[in-house]
Order: C-alpha cells, then structure tokens, then sequence
C-alpha cells in the first residue's frame, strides 16, 4: 500500500517538474537570448532594485522579453552564488549577471566550467587578470556623479553659513579646533570602493566650502537601517552638518530627516535611489548609477555575438550616472551648479581627483604614493593584483601601474572597479 | 435559582466537539489523513493565489515541484540542503531527549565551521590532503564539543540555566567568527571562496555527495544509539525524571555532560560540511538559521532521525518552492512565503488529528447527562 502510493506521488513530482521545464523552457524568440540574473536582494533594496530596473529597461529597448529573463533573489556570497549560475547554465542561459561584489570567486568558479556562456561579475574586479575569457566585470564611474552630489552638499552648506544658520557663535559643535566645519558619512567598508567614493563627494563638497572637513563612520556592513541610522546619528551628535553615505539602506536619510525634525541641523545626501519619500525635507539628492546602459550593450554584444570586454565603467559621458531631482531644501542656485559642473565633467575640463584639490600628508599603506613639498599627489603607484587577504598572497597577479596621469588621479581607467584608496588630509576615518 | 444556574451553565458550556486520543492509528489512515491536508493546504492555497496573485495555481504548483524534481541537480541541491538541517536535527536529539534545552547548535555549528575554515585557510595547500581532513574533523569536532560542554558542565554542578547559557553561547560565536571575519576578508566585503585544498571532493558528479552520505551515516547511528544502547536508555531515564534515574544509580552529572558532548561534536562536524562541502566560505550567517529550524525538526520527529528526514525534506521542499515561485513571477517573497507557510501549517496541524480524534456531541450524551443531573 506505502509504496504504490509513494511510486504514484513520485511519479506526479516528476510529471508535475517536467511541464515545468517545459513550460519555461517555450519563452520568446526575439533574439532567443536568455539570461541569467543572481542577486543578492531583491527589489527592497535600493542597491538591488537599481540593477534591476536597469536589466528590465536594457532588456525592454532590445526586444527581450520578461520571461527571456530568470531572477534568482537573495543570493549570498557564499556557494549558493556558484549554484545558482550553474543551475542558470542548465536553463539554458547564454548570460549570467551577478551584482554583488562577493559574488565573484563564484561567478569565477562556474565561468571556469562553462566556457561557453559568458558571466558578468558586477562590481568585480579580477576578470581581465584572471585568464577566464569569459569572465566580465562592470562597474559605473559613481565617482563622478558623488562629486556632482558633493556640490550639492556644498550649496547647502554654504547656504546654513551664509544665513548665520552654522556659525561658530550658533553651532559650536560644528566646527573644529581650527574654525572647518564638519560633514559627515557613513560607509559601509574601509576599502578603495568606499574611500573612492567618498573622497569624491568631499572633494564635490569642498569645492563649494574650501574649509570643510569630514568624518567617517563605517557599518562593516552594505544594508543595515539600524547601523547606518545609529552611525548618522553619531555624526549629527559629533556637529556634522551634512551627511552623506555609500550604504544601501535609508537608514542615514530618515535618521537625518527625524532629527531635523527635533530642531536639529542636518541633511542628508542618499544613495542609488531618491531619499525624498524617507526623508521629504532632509533629503538633498542621491547619486546614483544608471546601470541600463551598461546592461544594452553588455546585451547586445551577447546576442551579436561579440565579445564584452572584460572591463568596462560608464560615466557622465555615457549617461552612466546621474544624481536624482533635487529635493525642496536644496539652495538656490543649486540647478544651475550642478549643470555647470556635469558639463565640466562631460568635456574633462575637471577632473574629480584633480591632484591641486587635495594634500596628502599622512602614512600611506594601500598604495605607494610620493608627493610634492605641498603635499599635493605626484606618484601614485596602484597593484591590481587580487589577493587572498587572509594568506597575504596573490590569487590573480595584476601589474602595478602609475594612476597619476596629468595632474589628475586616473579612477576606473585601469579596471572598472575603483581602486582610489588614498586617505587625503581632511578626512577622518572612524 | 441558586438550584437551577449550575445546571443551565453545564449545558451551555458543554463543547460541541470532544477530543479524544487515538488508540492506535493504522499506516494507512496515517497516509490518508496526511494527504488530505496537503489537499486541504492546495484548495485553500489556490484560492489564495487567486485572489491575491491571479496566477493559475496549477502552474504555481508545478513550478514549487520543479524547484526541486525538474533536474537531477537540483534533486541533489535538495538533498544537501535537507542533510544539512537533518544533521544539526541529529546532533539535537540526544540532548533534547534528555530534556536538555540546547538552542546553541548554531553556535556549535559555526564554531564547527569556524575551526574548518581556519585550517582551509591556514593549512590547505601546505600540508598532504589526507593530513588536512584529520585537522579538519579534529578541529571541528572539538570546536563544537567545547561549545557544548561549557554550557552542559556548568548545568550538572551548579543547575544553571542551559537555555540561556546556550543561547548566549551562540551570540559570543558570532562575534567571534565577525571578529575573525573581518581580518580575513581584507579589502574586501566578505572572506570569499576559500581555496580549494580543502572542499569535499567531487564524487559522482557532485561536489556535495560526502554531505549526503556523512549525514545518512550518522542518521543510522543515532537511531541505533538512542534505541538500542545503554547510553540511549540513560538518556531517556533522564530525560523523564532525574530522580528516577538517580535512584536507578545512573550518574546525571557524567550523563549529562557526554550527552551535550555528543550534541555539540556532531554539531562542530555540521560546521565542517557547510564549510568544506557546502558554502566554501565563512561568514557570520554560514548555519543560516538552521541551529534553530532544526529543533523544530527535532521535536517534530519525537527523536526520531528517520521522521527528521521526512521533516527536514519537507522544509527544504517548500523553502526552496517558495524562492522558485518569488522569482519565476516577480512575487513579493512573502507572498511565496505564505503559500508554503501555509501548506506546512496544514501538514503539522495533520499530525494532531493522527494523535487525536474529533467526537461530535451526540443527543444520546446530552440525554445522559440531563439525566445525570436530575439523579
């Protein structure tokens, strides 16, 4: 009796799998491409949900329809990233994409045992010196558009001085022994990403206020409301007057607009999504990466059958990147700012890391810098080697190359993923 | 009136339904009830689906069966899955048979993993294969055989509390294994894949077949052991009644202590077949969750490892069901969520009507006790 029944339940388990199968497998046929999508949220994160939108609007301009596309959500950076490529493999797709950083010694491991589909570890940053050919990184030069949000930080900033709002006589707190005055970050990691970027949206920042200085506080962590909003509201309490954040939760934004809300100075400056519905007046902008345009090409040369290069970051240029509307407390005059400053940006007549913009006098040990009698950057020596950080030794051998080219940091040039890990003067890592 | 108010109340109050244990229940009526709940579970989870998602439920369904039936990889993903939960349900059942509360398997399985992964790392590549596994399983047993004696030593000589102090104990691995984490991944968001000296070996085709076979090893032996043993019929002496077991001149203490040995080595051996033969990596969430899904599994189970599997299955079954359906059609994953919550809830409330039966209130009773009354 047990095993007649327990013959008939298998053997509906295996019928009910196969018109499964069968059932995904007759999807659309316009470019009959199909891809693989791996990533480690899903749409409530603000990190996830902007890569997503990008895969869906490149896929929609190309013809490929929704079902041409296969979403694997909350992937973590463990095995379960190497799974679920290899069970996209088995599904037929010609593409995989992962999103997450971690996801890369995985997306390695599985681009090793199909050669014949091409992976793209976003983000990633050891394709082109890990002898995988089929194996992408992609990234978007973010660094310019947390300048441009800088700028718009600095509008604000200068406006709460210019009114007497932050003065020495109102806000002592803000400001420090040597009459700067203090903003403020929240990062999720100590490594060239963050530093990168947040060097970027000082530097933005300062170009607006010459006399500010910044503190940072890290999370170890890439989403935590609870963490980011408690690190927000340690710089507030510390007199930072704006916050900015490379993290992927509102947690900054909203801590920042209740805050404000109890009579106390401070904005926020978001990231990847628009702040304003978390944080309607604290909210100034966020920027963001426009991940579609790297995804059409990627897409396209996929179905074309040509090959991705193993590298490639999109900025201002090519529409990579943008910071989002510009809330209600943005200072006026802050439109017309950032137009000129992207303009700037597009024709390369500024450059973000401008080595006359920033000193650097403090011990280096990331990368091998040498530097004038001001101080200012005239050598700085970047080894694109991955490592295994645990061992200290090498698992893909990079060259070490020289990123000071013109009197400006080269960020993104070499590879995709940045690796601007300079600690400059003004900045305190906490 | 002070007469009649008692009378009035009984009859009111008396339950529409009696519940009744059952005697003894036939496999066959086991299975039907069974099935009828999963038949239940679906008619209602298809009504839902329809309403809330307006997807054909059919569809839905054959899409919770293909994420794990429709090819012999993910078949086996979902048997690695549910040895992973099964081996941390096996590794609880001694010390919960003994009415030991251990909540620490999480913390015992990540010290496990802990251990294995720092001599993936430290060891692997430097010294012979065959050299590295002895370490591996002598770290990791020994890891999560600490992590379980502290709290089960300080109970036998001075009764503290074990929930706490095993819970507790989890918190104090996680920080560590954070704290360790955060060296190792360097300039990096996560430690990544661990170099490969030390991963399980690819045997027929897939890299976690030793998982498998490991746990249906141990799944046997813990049955045999709580079964058939001396150590097994201590266990459940204990478990019943610490004074009978005394009086029977069976050591509590020692009882005790081996018992919570025994649950936190095997538990430390669940943390090397994540790490070595599963993740690949270490990271403060490598048990997942699973040192608390699988007392679930236990208890479920009533200790015993085959039902365990069967449990173990079933939750694996419906969690990876539910990630399938979330993806293949754009669902919210709650949503995903509530469609197999739902089936599980029907499938465990199954198991009171096998234990119990419903006895309907009959004229014939109430007579009776009309007539009791006016005796």
């Amino acid at each position: 009796m047990f095993k007649k029944i327990a013959a008939l339940a298998m053997a509906v388990l295996m019928l009910l799998g196969m018109t499964a199968i069968l059932s995904s497998c007759s999807g659309g046929n316009a470019g009959s491409i199909t891809i693989g999508c791996i990533m480690v949220g899903d749409e409530t994160e603000g990190y996830t949900l902007a890569h997503m939108n990008g895969i869906k609007e490149a896929a929609k301009s190309l013809g490929i329809a929704d079902s041409q596309i296969i979403w694997k959500y909350k992937i973590e950076e463990n095995s379960d990233c190497y799974d679920a490529a290899t069970e996209l493999v088995g599904r037929g797709c010609q593409l995989i994409i992962s999103n997450s950083y971690g996801h890369q010694d995985f997306m390695a491991q599985a681009a090793k045992e199909h050669p014949e589909v091409t992976f793209v570890s976003m983000t990633g940053d050891f394709a082109s010196i890990s002898g995988i050919p089929n194996l992408k990184n992609g990234f978007t030069k973010v660094f310019e558009s947390r300048y441009v949000s800088g700028v718009v930080g600095g509008m604000k900033l200068k406006e709460l001085l210019d009114n007497g709002t932050v003065s020495p006589s109102a806000t002592p707190n803000s400001f420090d022994a040597d009459g700067n005055v203090k903003i403020g970050y929240v990062g999720a990691f100590n490594y060239a990403e963050v530093v990168s970027g947040y060097t970027a949206f000082f530097l933005g920042l300062r170009s607006i206020v010459p006399n500010a200085v910044m503190e940072v506080n890290y999370t170890s962590s890439w989403f935590d409301i609870a963490k980011e909003a408690a690190a927000a509201e340690a710089l507030v309490a510390n007199g930072c007057v704006i916050i900015g954040q490379h993290a992927d939760s509102t947690g900054a934004p909203s801590a920042c607009e209740r805050m404000l809300g109890e009579g106390k100075i401070c904005y926020s400056v978001g990231y990847n999504v628009d702040m304003l519905s978390a944080a309607p007046t604290a909210a100034l902008t966020s920027p963001t990466n426009t991940w579609s345009e790297f995804y059409k090409d990627l897409m396209k040369n996929v179905m074309d059958g040509k090959e991705q290069p193993f590298d490639v970051a999109k900025g201002y240029n090519d529409n990579g990147v943008a910071i989002t509307a510009l809330g209600p407390s943005c200072a006026p005059g802050t439109a017309e700012k950032v137009a000129e400053v992207e303009t700037e940006l597009k024709n390369g007549t500024l450059h973000v890391f401008d080595t006359s913009t920033f000193t650097v006098t403090n011990e280096q040990t990331t990368c091998d810098v040498l530097t004038d009698a001001n101080g200012h950057l005239t050598s700085c020596k970047v080894n694109m080697s991955y490592m295994d950080w645990s061992t200290m030794t090498p698992i893909y051998e990079g060259e070490t190359v020289e990123c000071i080219k013109d009197g400006y940091f080269d960020e993104s040039t070499f590879r995709s993923a940045p690796y601007f890990s300079v600690r400059i003067d003004g900045i305190i890592e906490k | 009136m002070t007469k009649t108010e008692p009378k009035v109340l009984k009859s009111r109050g008396e339950p529409l339904v009696h519940i009744a244990k059952r005697d003894s229940v036939s496999i066959g009526k086991k299975i039907f009830i069974r099935a009828a709940a999963i038949l239940c579970a679906m008619i209602l989870n298809a009504v839902f689906i329809v309403i809330v998602t307006k997807l054909n439920p059919f569809e839905v369904y054959a899409r919770i069966f293909a994420a794990s039936f429709s090819r012999p990889m993910l078949f086996m993903q979902l048997l690695r899955d549910l040895t992973s939960l099964l081996c941390i349900g096996v590794a609880l059942a001694p010390a919960f048979k003994m009415r030991f509360w251990n909540i620490g398997a999480e913390g015992q399985v990540l010290m496990g993993g802990f251990a294995t992964a720092l001599c993936m790392i430290y060891l692997g590549g430097k010294i012979p294969t065959g050299l590295l596994f002895l370490a591996m399983i002598v770290t990791s047993v020994l890891a999560g055989a600490i992590w379980g004696l502290i709290p089960a030593f300080f109970k036998a000589n001075w009764n503290t509390n074990e929930t706490l102090f095993t819970l507790m104990m989890n918190y104090v691995a996680i920080q560590i294994v954070a704290y360790t984490v955060n060296i190792l991944r360097g300039e990096r968001a996560s430690v990544g894949s661990i170099n490969q000296a030390g991963w399980f070996p690819n045997i027929w085709g897939y890299n976690y077949t030793l998982n498998i076979l490991i746990v249906a090893v141990l799944t046997v032996l813990m049955y045999i052991y709580l079964r058939s043993t001396k150590h097994g019929y201590e266990i459940a002496v204990v478990g019943e009644s610490e004074r009978t077991a005394k009086y029977a001149g069976i050591n509590v203490k020692r009882v005790t202590m081996r018992t919570m040995l025994i649950s936190g080595a095997l538990c430390g051996l669940c943390g090397l077949i994540l790490v070595a033969g599963d993740k690949h990596t270490l990271a403060t969430n490598t048990a997942g969750g699973n040192g608390f899904t699988a007392i679930i599994v236990a208890w479920l189970a009533k200790f015993n490892t085959f039902y365990m599997a069967l449990i173990s299955f079933l939750l694996v079954f419906l969690e990876k069901g539910a990630r399938e359906i979330a993806s293949a059609y754009a669902l919210n994953e709650y949503i995903a969520g509530i469609i197999s919550g739902m089936i599980l809830f029907f499938i465990l409330g199954s198991e009171f009507f096998i234990q119990y039966r419903l006895v309907p209130r009959r004229r014939s009773d109430k007579a009776d006790q009309n007539g009791k009354g006016e005796e």
